[in-house]
Formats: C-alpha cells, sequence, structure tokens
C-alpha cells in the first residue's frame, strides 16, 4: 500500500511533475483566456438583433454543454486536427508537445466559452431593465450604455461564477493526458509505469491540484469581497 | 411661458400588445407646447406609461408619428435623408422614472456628469462644475460623492431629476415620479417639480397626485382603456367633468 518508499520513488521524478505543473497552468489561463473572448462573441450574438446568429450561437452552446468534455476533446484531436499531423511539432518551454498541447486548448476553450457565455449573459441580464431606459434617455447610445452602465454592474455580478469556471477548467484539463498533453494526469501515468507507485503518485497530483484550485478560488474570493465592500462604502 | 409654439406633435399613435389583443394606446393625437406642464391621467393600466415612453421612443409605437421639433423621430430617416439618429434628439427629453433609475456604481457627481461628458463631450471640470450648481439648486451639494445607496428615496428622485437637467432638455418627462416615496418625502420632490416648471420647463407628468395637477398643471389630459378620452385645463378637468369615465375616476380619486 501507500509507504515513505513509495513516495520516495515517485518523488525521484519531482521533475515530472513540475512540468505537470507548469503544462496545466498553462493550458488553464490559455483556456480562460480564449474562452472568454470566445464567450463575449456568443453573449452579443445571443442577445443581438440578427435571428441567424441568435440561432447559432444557442445551438452552439447547447451542443457544447450536453456532450461530454471527452469526446470533445477526441474530436477535435482526433478529427479536426487529424491526429497532429497537420501541426509542427514545437516545443514549448523545451518540454511541451505544441501538437499535443494546441488542440487540447482548443477543445477546452470551445467547451468553456459555451459555459461562460450563459454566465456572461445571465450577468447582463441581470441589470436592471430600467438602467438601460435611464442612460438612453440621457442620449447615451447602445454601446456607451454596455460599456458604462450594463457591463460594470453585470461584471460585479457574475466574478464568482467566472471564478468557478477558471477552477473548473483546472480540473477538467485533466482529461488532456488522453491525447498525450504532458500535464499533472501524465506525470502520475508515467511514474505509475516507472515504478508502479500508482496510490503514491495520484496522492501527489491530488495535493497539486488542490494547490491549484484552492488559492485561485480564494484570491478571487478576496477580489469580490472587495468589489462588493465598494458597493456599500 | 405657454405660447402656441408646438414642441411635441403627437399624431394618430398606436401601440398593442399580444397581437393586438391589448392596446395599450389607441389612436391618440395631442400636441405639447413649449411651456406646457401636461399632466397625464387616468386609471391604472390604462396606457399612460406607454404614452409617456413613446414620446422618447423608449416604447416603439406601431403606427402614428412623433414630431419633436420638427423632426418625426418615428422615422428611419431625418429631414437630411441619412438615418436617423435617436441619440441626438433623445438627449433633449429628459426623462424622471418612478423608480429613480440611478447608477449604482458612480457617485451622485459621476451619475450627473456621465451623459454630458460622454454624449456632449464636455470637459471634466466643467461637468462638475455644472452638477454642482445643479445639486445646489435642489439641496444636495454636500451629497455628491455619495453613492445612491446611501441616500434616501426623496433625495435619489431629487437628483435623477437634476441628472436629467444637466443635459439641458428641451422638455421633461415624469413617469409616477412621487409614486415609489415614502409619503413625508412626496412634498420635497414635488417642490422640485413646481420650481421647475415656474421655471418655464415643458414637462409631461403622469401622476396620481391631483393637487400637483390642479396647482401646476395647465393642461389635463385624461386616458383609459389606450384612449385620450378627456383633455382640458385643471378647471375643465375637476370642475366640469363630461366624460363619465372622467367622472367615475374622479369620484374614486377625490374622495
Ligand atoms: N411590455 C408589455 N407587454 C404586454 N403588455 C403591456 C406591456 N407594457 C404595457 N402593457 C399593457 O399595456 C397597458 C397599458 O400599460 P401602461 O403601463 O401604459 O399603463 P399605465 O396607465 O401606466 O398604468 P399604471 O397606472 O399602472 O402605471 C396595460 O394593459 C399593460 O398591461
Ligand atoms: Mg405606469
Amino acid at each position: 500500500m501507500l509507504t515513505s518508499k513509495g513516495f520516495e520513488a515517485a518523488f525521484s521524478y519531482w521533475q515530472l511533475f513540475l512540468q505537470g505543473v507548469v503544462c496545466t497552468v498553462s493550458l488553464s489561463a490559455l483556456t480562460v483566456v480564449l474562452g472568454f473572448i470566445l464567450a463575449l462573441l456568443l453573449a452579443v450574438c445571443r442577445m443581438g438583433r440578427a435571428r441567424l446568429l441568435r440561432i447559432l450561437a444557442a445551438a452552439y452552446v447547447e451542443l457544447f454543454r450536453a456532450t461530454p468534455m471527452i469526446v470533445q476533446v477526441f474530436i477535435i484531436y482526433y478529427v479536426v486536427f487529424n491526429g497532429v499531423k497537420v501541426l509542427p511539432g514545437v516545443k514549448l518551454f523545451g518540454f511541451i508537445r505544441f501538437d499535443r498541447f494546441f488542440p487540447a486548448v482548443v477543445a477546452l476553450a470551445l467547451n468553456s466559452g459555451a459555459y461562460l457565455s450563459e454566465i456572461i449573459r445571465s450577468g447582463i441580464q441581470s441589470v436592471d431593465g430600467g438602467q438601460t431606459e435611464a442612460a438612453r434617455s440621457l442620449g447615451l447610445n447602445a454601446v456607451q450604455t454596455m460599456r458604462f452602465v450594463v457591463l460594470p454592474q453585470a461584471i460585479k455580478n457574475i466574478l464568482p461564477a467566472i471564478a468557478n469556471e477558471f477552477v473548473t477548467i483546472i480540473k477538467e484539463s485533466a482529461i488532456c493526458y488522453t491525447i498525450g498533453v504532458q500535464d499533472i494526469m501524465s506525470a502520475v501515468n508515467a511514474v505509475k509505469g516507472a515504478t508502479y507507485r500508482t496510490g503514491e503518485a495520484l496522492i501527489i497530483a491530488t495535493v497539486l491540484y488542490f494547490c491549484l484550485t484552492y488559492p485561485t478560488s480564494k484570491i478571487i474570493e478576496h477580489f469580490e469581497r472587495k468589489m462588493r465592500r465598494g458597493d456599500i462604502r | 411661458m405657454a405660447t402656441s409654439d408646438k414642441l411635441i406633435q403627437v399624431k394618430n399613435l398606436k401601440k398593442h400588445y399580444n397581437e393586438g389583443v391589448i392596446k395599450a394606446i389607441d389612436d391618440v393625437t395631442v400636441d405639447i407646447n413649449r411651456g406646457d406642464v401636461m399632466v397625464v391621467i387616468g386609471p391604472s393600466g390604462s396606457g399612460k406609461s406607454t404614452f409617456l415612453r413613446s414620446l422618447n421612443l423608449l416604447e416603439v409605437p406601431d403606427s402614428g408619428s412623433i414630431i419633436f421639433e420638427g423632426v418625426d423621430i418615428t422615422q428611419p430617416k431625418g429631414p437630411d435623408g441619412k438615418k436617423l439618429n435617436l441619440d441626438v434628439h433623445r438627449q433633449k427629453m429628459g426623462m424622471v422614472f418612478q423608480h429613480f433609475n440611478l447608477f449604482p456604481h458612480k457617485t451622485i457627481l459621476q451619475n450627473m456628469t456621465l451623459a454630458p461628458m460622454k454624449v456632449k463631450g464636455l470637459p471634466q471640470a466643467e461637468a462638475e462644475a455644472k452638477a454642482l450648481e445643479l445639486l445646489g439648486r435642489v439641496g444636495l451639494a454636500d451629497r455628491a460623492n455619495a453613492y445612491p445607496i446611501q441616500l434616501s428615496g426623496g433625495q435619489k428622485q431629487r437628483v435623477a431629476i437634476v441628472r436629467a437637467l444637466a443635459m439641458e432638455p428641451d422638455v421633461m418627462l415624469f413617469d409616477e415620479p412621487t409614486s415609489a416615496l415614502d409619503p413625508e418625502m412626496v412634498g420635497e420632490v414635488l417642490d422640485v417639480m413646481k420650481e421647475l416648471a415656474a421655471a418655464g420647463m415643458t414637462m409631461v407628468v403622469v401622476t396620481h397626485e391631483m393637487g400637483f395637477a390642479r396647482e401646476v398643471g395647465n393642461r389635463v389630459l385624461f386616458m383609459a382603456d389606450g384612449k385620450l378620452l378627456e383633455e382640458g385645463s385643471p378647471e375643465d378637468i375637476f370642475e366640469h367633468p363630461q366624460n363619465p369615465r372622467l367622472k367615475d375616476f374622479l369620484s374614486k380619486v377625490l374622495r
């Protein structure tokens, strides 16, 4: 079972775990940025006046929310990028294989874009319609109204949900080891193969994931509290 | 101040909801002259708000026209043949809402300077000086750096009024400005409106304050079921009502 010898053996591969952490963090951070941009576009389409765009955006969101993540990752990797053959074999930070990493980022971003767009949409809709009416009756145009009146209030409302999504991405990115991304889970796999210390490797991975997600949610909670204090002042 | 100079001409205005089942405005035609203080009364659901909100096109009518300062703002194109820029006309119509609709994330001063700076391009210093002067007029200059949540209802509504005035509108539209207030705060808001009327501002006021209608209004409109059923001076409407619906309405509100 779990022994200190076993942990020693697993720890001797600390470089793999470190690489795994770097990989998981870059993967999640890139996903959030790209996912957020996609989400803004989707939210604008869904609330816009063009019927076709509204329908397409809604269909996209429903599709990505109603299918398993692993299926999406496999489709992006094996079908869209044709199992790496179309991508250059560059290595990021000297070790992250771009031909595995990039499809993973695309798949995760497409998925979280769907979730984030719903969060953004609900945030915008949570702002009282009277705010828009007041702004428009003062002569502000639609874009100014969104920028100066609606969005600042919406973002405050949805900050916790966005933080939640970030934590979710860190956790769900673990699936990407199945297409050969060298993240924390892939380190576990390598250590398992080399030392047969599966339990120890998994516990190390658990601690690492916790150390990534817990501070993330705490940091955002802190900002949230600060913003809420600004409300009352 | 009242002249025959027409500021807003409303012609055959119609607005339906639920495929025409609800006729919120049913063929209303009326002129609003410069300097008028027009009070709109009527039972709940009679279309008063819809009428008022149509004037600055917050509510887009199904048919009819709103001619504001000579321009039909219901048309997609302006008199110059170019696409009509509604925002240009809207900024000349101030609007005050039942629920104030101050921007909660901005200070009172920021609430007041946002539109003058972003829409008119006024420099910050100028916009702030003007805002402080207006706030002083309603006795709230010392609250400039407070947030809306820190003000009482009456104070919020006074800010909402001067926020609209900061854009130097040609007409002010009020939709039940005192209905959401505690009774002891109604007076302070009505006083501000009275001063505004005395200064010659053109006003359209939807209200249940019959005292205000009598005292300050020069014209009263009575609406029911989306129709403009009777129009006249306060004396005509309150002392010599003609329409049975109006008589019935008055007997209920003037107990
Ligand atoms: N967005 C809407 N959808 C459907 N019906 C509406 C809508 N807005 C207003 N109505 C209906 O139109 C009619 C007129 O409404 P309006 O709000 O103009 O009345 P009002 O005279 O202002 O009433 P109150 O004194 O209660 O404010 C009502 O029957 C109302 O239910
Ligand atoms: Mg109303």
